[in-house]
């Protein structure tokens, strides 16, 4: 465990010594001031559209995040050789993987954290409330879907050679899991054989990252504390399939020529 | 003499990419010993199986046939590699970490003690020269300030063998030397050195025996004077062993 923390390490201090989630913090907190500083039609029940809006900002940030800092740490250790000594050190390569994986989905949880104190206090300016359980709920099942993003990734930068296809493919498919993922099934249904067992297939083998993000609501639109049973239940389904493509990584890893 | 590296008929094959190719024999059954204590050569033109070497003694690529061991270890096991230091050809290490960091870092990777890490990091930094750079990012750093930061993360663990693969390469002058006399330290404290190189004069300095391998076949093997032989310079012997042809200028 001491060399998986040891590989973590780097992975957070890596993070918060580049550039990228200051700039996407910063971004969102202009965008979302902007908003908050402009008052439209007169309508007290504006903040509804600007915490949807903040909320949204701050999924595409976090996903943003997640992807290129994961997508790059592989290619980069073979790119810049720091695999060779690393490996060449009593480190196994399941616990190089491990490592990477905890490493940025720690690290994901520390930008969630910043992201939605920011969220709360912007919140808590022009409702005067601050549900904490809530947001915590909210924040939670983001951060438990994160991980799923980012051992996708991991698999993905062990795939693809370039660092900028994998994200594009991982973004990519996140996005349309968490656009469309919902209604495969029903367009499976109107569709002929074999295209109705192919896709009805992808629908039952996908990850569903749906009720992380529509979590959302819970916030924006006040709704009552989800039953913490079925909070476990997802965060649950999520490890599983998080726990999926780390062990799909280690394999590949396994087999791949690292010099 | 108590050998801590040996390998034995080893063979690695790589297969060809193309249809139909055959594949393609990068080592032919090398048999390799090294001594504790000594400064070992491992010489070969490009492409002659040199890192393919260094690559199956750290468990990066898996032998065809034959064996390697460490130690009288399996190279296979990671366990092998516990008192070994690796330096590899032109490495960038982590551009966001100071030099300390860096070697924090590795030094968590062995599981070292915090108050031995202390005491590691200190004396490395202090052998390399980098005393008064720890502090500062290693993107600062020149080249050969980033070879050194390499020899010290070798060293970070205190090996009783230390691999070097062409430490020099791409080094000015200065940085050659100081390269040099870091390998001559470790020599002195009784430190098995292993090392690939295109400089025969460094060779020729620093090592007791060599090793001269072309196209995956040992072609010698012994002390460098007994190389040598009658001829002028290492040099001069290398040449020969491999089988260089000078041609008629036209």
């Amino acid at each position: 465990m001491n060399n998986i923390f040891a590989v973590a390490g780097v992975v957070i201090k890596e993070l918060y010594r580049r550039k990228d989630f200051y700039v996407l913090f910063i971004l969102t907190i202009v965008i979302c001031l902007v908003m908050a500083s402009v008052n439209i039609f007169n309508d007290s029940q504006i903040i509804r559209y600007l915490k949807e809006l903040c909320l949204l900002l701050i999924w595409v940030s976090s996903l943003v995040i997640a992807i290129t800092t994961t997508a790059r740490q592989i290619p980069a250790e073979r790119e810049q050789r720091t695999l060779l000594p690393l490996l060449a050190k009593p480190l196994s390569r399941t616990q190089l993987i491990f490592g990477k994986f905890l490493g940025c989905w720690l690290a994901c949880g520390l930008v969630l954290v910043c992201f939605y104190a920011f969220f709360g206090a912007l919140a808590a300016s022009r409702e005067h409330t601050w549900p904490l359980l809530n947001y915590f709920q909210a924040a939670f099942l983001h951060w438990v879907m994160l991980g799923v993003v980012v051992a996708l990734t991991l698999l993905g930068s062990l795939v693809f050679a370039a660092p900028s296809s994998n994200s594009t493919i991982c973004f990519v498919i996140i996005m349309a899991i968490l656009c469309v993922g919902r209604y495969l099934d029903m367009v499976a249904l109107a569709m002929a054989e074999p295209g109705r067992t192919i896709l009805s297939s992808v629908y039952y083998a996908a990850p569903h990252l749906e009720v992380p993000f529509e979590m959302r609501n819970l916030i924006v639109h006040d709704w009552p504390l989800v039953e913490w049973k079925f909070i476990g239940l997802d965060a649950l389904y999520l490890l599983a399939y998080t726990a999926v493509f780390l062990v799909a990584a280690c394999l590949v890893f396994r087999r791949k020529a690292v010099n | 003499m108590n050998v801590i590296l040996r390998t034995e008929k080893l063979r690695v094959e790589f297969k060809s990419r193309e249809f139909r190719q055959s594949p393609k024999v990068a080592l032919r059954g090398l048999d390799l010993e090294v001594n504790a204590g000594e400064v070992f050569g491992f010489l070969g033109p490009n492409g002659a199986g040199k890192t393919t070497t260094i690559n199956v003694l750290l468990g990066f690529v898996q032998p065809t046939g034959g064996s390697a061991s460490l130690f009288g270890i399996d190279v296979r096991q990671p366990i092998a590699r516990q008192r070994i230091g690796y330096l590899p050809e032109l490495t960038y290490y982590y551009k966001f970490l100071t030099a300390e960091e860096l070697l924090w870092f590795y030094s968590r990777i062995f599981s070292l003690p915090r108050a031995e890490a202390e005491k590691r990091i200190d004396a490395v930094l202090k052998l390399v020269e980098l005393e008064s750079a720890r502090k500062r990012l290693i993107k600062t750093y020149s080249k050969g300030m980033q070879q050194r930061v390499g020899l010290a993360q070798a060293l970070i663990n205190n090996p009783d063998l230390l691999i070097l693969d062409e430490p020099t390469s791409g080094l000015d002058p200065l940085g050659r030397m100081k390269v040099l006399e870091i390998i001559q330290r470790l020599k002195n404290e009784g430190k098995t050195v292993f090392f690939s190189s295109h400089e025969l004069g460094e060779v020729e300095t620093v090592c007791d025996r060599v090793a001269i391998i072309s196209e995956g076949e040992l072609k010698a093997v012994g002390r460098v004077g007994d190389i040598m032989g009658q001829r002028a310079s290492l040099e001069k012997a290398f040449l020969d062993i491999v089988g260089y042809q000078p041609q008629p200028a036209p």
